[in-house]
């Protein structure tokens, strides 16, 4: 009973602590910074090929487009490693769990823009998709591993106990593997989200939008504030998106297990 | 499943609730190995009593007792339960009604102790208001007060109290048959001889059919009507009461696990009320004068006299020497050391003896005398029982 699962959180009060410190301060330290960045550049004299960037509507567009590919990504790997991780522990696909690690791994090795254009010429598609899915495909690794990992690491005293006292297989695996899995497989999913919100920014090389697409007119223009707050926009919704991840991580953890 | 297996009311009224349970050939072959894990068992475990499966580690014990719920499938064999044939049944629907209790527990962590024990009732499909009072009734049972302990998660609990939750789950549905697989382990030793009466306790209640796996031989001698002692490949060297077995071990492996000091262990299963018991010493209450107990112990040729208060409790010794200058009974002689009762084990009679150097007053159940117990007794019941289980 003692270690049925690493909770991915440090039990010790001090780090609980510093964590708590960090569940607030983190996002505050975000709207700080971007406030004061969007004051900056919304306040300066802007020439007409910087306000076609710089002016509200395009940012909030830019953003919610960013936000969505997130979204969407993070959906998708949700939809396929958490399901793909649950089969690959039954003790019937074991042998092939290794072929999926090393193809998730292949994923996450190839640089992202390279997954991501490959996947243009091969489908010629362009836009959401375009860049959703080998985006997913990239950061599908950690939850597909958290998911291995944490479903391995449930004490098999406690299956067999599930088995024992007339559990179904099934019934095991999703009243005793899963709850006991959720913190490492919302740990690794904190991870893909992280990786998705910073690889989306090169969606706009297949036309599917985002931050990225200020970021490339700041530069291509030469026009430094454009680059700057674009920048500063998808660091900013990195943060966040980590932020929630680590709440989710805080509320949906199994209780009991500290 | 309750047409397959019949499960019975709970009852305090001490009836058998349980089941028999028979093995018949059963071998377990893994794949890859030449020699079987279990070969060939056939034994009966009777209905309502606790059967000991012991042996060294490896023996095949606990995979025998894991064929009976087919957590392992026997490779050929027969197993019954109550006449049923488990083999031929879903296994899940099988498990709800046989309980099952293993070591540390195996607590759902994630779960109020509260919902550890309704899981399986939960499965059978009860009721909500059936099941929160049958979690209720069970916490009782085991001893854990409903109030405190209802939402507590495992983590929140001691080693014994976790494992007093994984007995009361075991037995939520009321299943006629218990499988324990060395429950008591991993507690410490104080924890582990409370739990063990405790157990011993539900069992003259509930009178489940318990089949209980350990490799102690102490708590089999404790615990089990009967125990099998098994050798390699779960082969059954003795299938016998505890008595039979301190007696008479059927060969050298069994007298090597009984192990050194098998008549005194035999001697923690005797009572004193089952020996016959010394009445010929003298006595006299409190209230006879010193000069007439004299004459008694003259007239009888003893030395020695018991004396009783008012209500025949045993209080003094006096030898015939103190009453020559005695006043009265009350003051005479020397004070009474050790006594025992009719409930003591013939185990603490010996060591009440040891410390006197002879026979040791025995009392009833008011405390009033009943006899005296001597060492020659102890010895007699122990060399009887030794011919006795020879013979058979």
């Amino acid at each position: 009973m003692t270690t049925t699962v690493e909770s991915g959180f440090s039990t010790e009060s001090g780090s609980r602590r510093a964590d708590r410190a960090r569940l607030f301060a983190q996002p505050a330290a975000v709207v700080v910074i971007v406030a004061a960045v969007l004051i900056w550049a919304m306040t300066r004299d802007n020439d007409s090929i910087e306000q076609e960037s710089l002016n509200w509507s395009t940012l909030l567009t830019k953003t919610w487009e960013h936000l969505l590919l997130t979204i969407g990504i993070a959906a998708i790997v949700v939809v396929i490693a958490v399901p793909l991780g649950m089969v690959l522990t039954r003790s019937w696909a074991r042998p092939v769990a290794p072929v999926f690690l090393a193809i998730a791994n292949i994923g996450q090795a190839a640089p992202a823009l390279g997954v991501i254009v490959l996947f243009f010429l091969w489908t010629s598609w362009e836009g959401y998709w375009c860049a959703a899915l080998p985006i997913a495909f990239y950061s599908l690794l950690p939850v597909l591993r958290n998911t291995i990992v944490g479903i391995d690491a449930v004490d098999p005293a406690l299956t067999d106990a599930g088995r024992g006292i007339g559990m179904s297989g099934p019934g095991v695996l999703f009243r005793i593997e899963m709850p006991l899995a959720i913190p490492l497989i919302l740990a690794g999913l904190r991870t893909s989200l992280v990786l998705a919100v910073g690889t989306a920014t090169l969606a706009f090389f297949v036309n599917g939008g985002g931050l990225g697409e200020l970021i490339d007119t700041g530069y291509k223009l030469n026009r430094t504030p454009v680059l700057i707050v674009g920048a500063v926009l998808a660091v900013g919704l990195a943060l966040l998106i980590d932020w929630i991840g680590a709440v989710l991580e805080e509320l949906l953890g199994p209780k009991g297990l500290s | 499943m309750s047409e397959t297996i019949e499960t019975t009311a709970n009852t305090t009224s001490g009836a058998v609730s349980g089941v028999e349970i028979q093995l018949e050939h059963v071998t377990k072959r893994y794949a890859g190995s030449r020699e079987p894990a279990v070969d060939d068992v056939t034994m009966t475990i009777p209905a309502g009593k606790i059967v000991i499966l012991v042996g060294p580690s490896g023996c095949g014990k606990t995979t025998t007792m894991r064929m009976i719920n087919r957590l392992i499938e026997p490779t050929s064999g027969k197993i019954t339960i109550g006449g049923e044939d488990a083999l031929s049944l879903n296994p899940d629907r099988l498990r709800r009604n046989v309980g099952y209790a293993i070591q540390q527990a195996g607590l759902f962590p994630h779960f109020t102790v509260a919902q550890n024990i309704a899981v399986v009732p939960g499965l059978l499909g009860w009721d909500k208001k059936k099941i929160d009072d049958r979690v209720e009734e069970m916490m009782d049972l085991v001893g854990l007060d409903p109030k405190q302990f209802h939402s507590r998660y495992p983590r929140q609990l001691s080693g014994g109290q976790q494992q007093r939750v994984g007995v009361a789950r075991a037995l939520a549905a009321d299943p006629p048959v218990l499988l324990m697989d060395e429950p008591f382990g991993a507690v410490d030793p104080i924890t582990r001889g409370n739990l063990q009466d405790e157990l011993l306790r539900l069992q003259s209640e509930l009178r489940k059919t318990i089949v209980f796996v350990t490799h102690d031989f102490d708590e089999a001698v404790k615990l089990g009507d009967k125990i099998a002692v098994l050798g390699p490949k779960s082969t059954i060297l003795q299938y016998d009461t505890p008595d039979a077995i301190l007696a008479n071990p059927a060969d050298d492996t069994v007298a090597g696990f009984v192990g050194a000091g098998a008549s005194l262990k035999q001697l923690t299963l005797l009572r004193v009320r089952d020996v016959e018991l010394r009445t010929d010493t003298v006595t006299a209450t409190v209230s006879e004068s010193p000069a007439d107990l004299r004459q008694k112990l003259t007239d009888k040729r003893a030395t020695y006299a018991l004396i009783l208060d008012e209500r025949r409790r045993p209080t003094r010794w006096v030898h015939v020497r103190d009453l020559v200058a005695a006043s009265s009974l009350a003051t005479a002689g020397k004070p009474l050391g050790d006594l025992v009762s009719l409930q003591s084990t013939l185990q603490d009679a010996l060591e009440a003896m040891l410390v006197e150097g002879g026979g040791v007053p025995v009392t009833g159940s008011r405390g009033e005398y009943a006899g005296m117990i001597e060492l020659d007794t102890v010895m007699a019941t122990i060399q009887r029982l030794r011919e006795e289980h020879t013979e058979s």
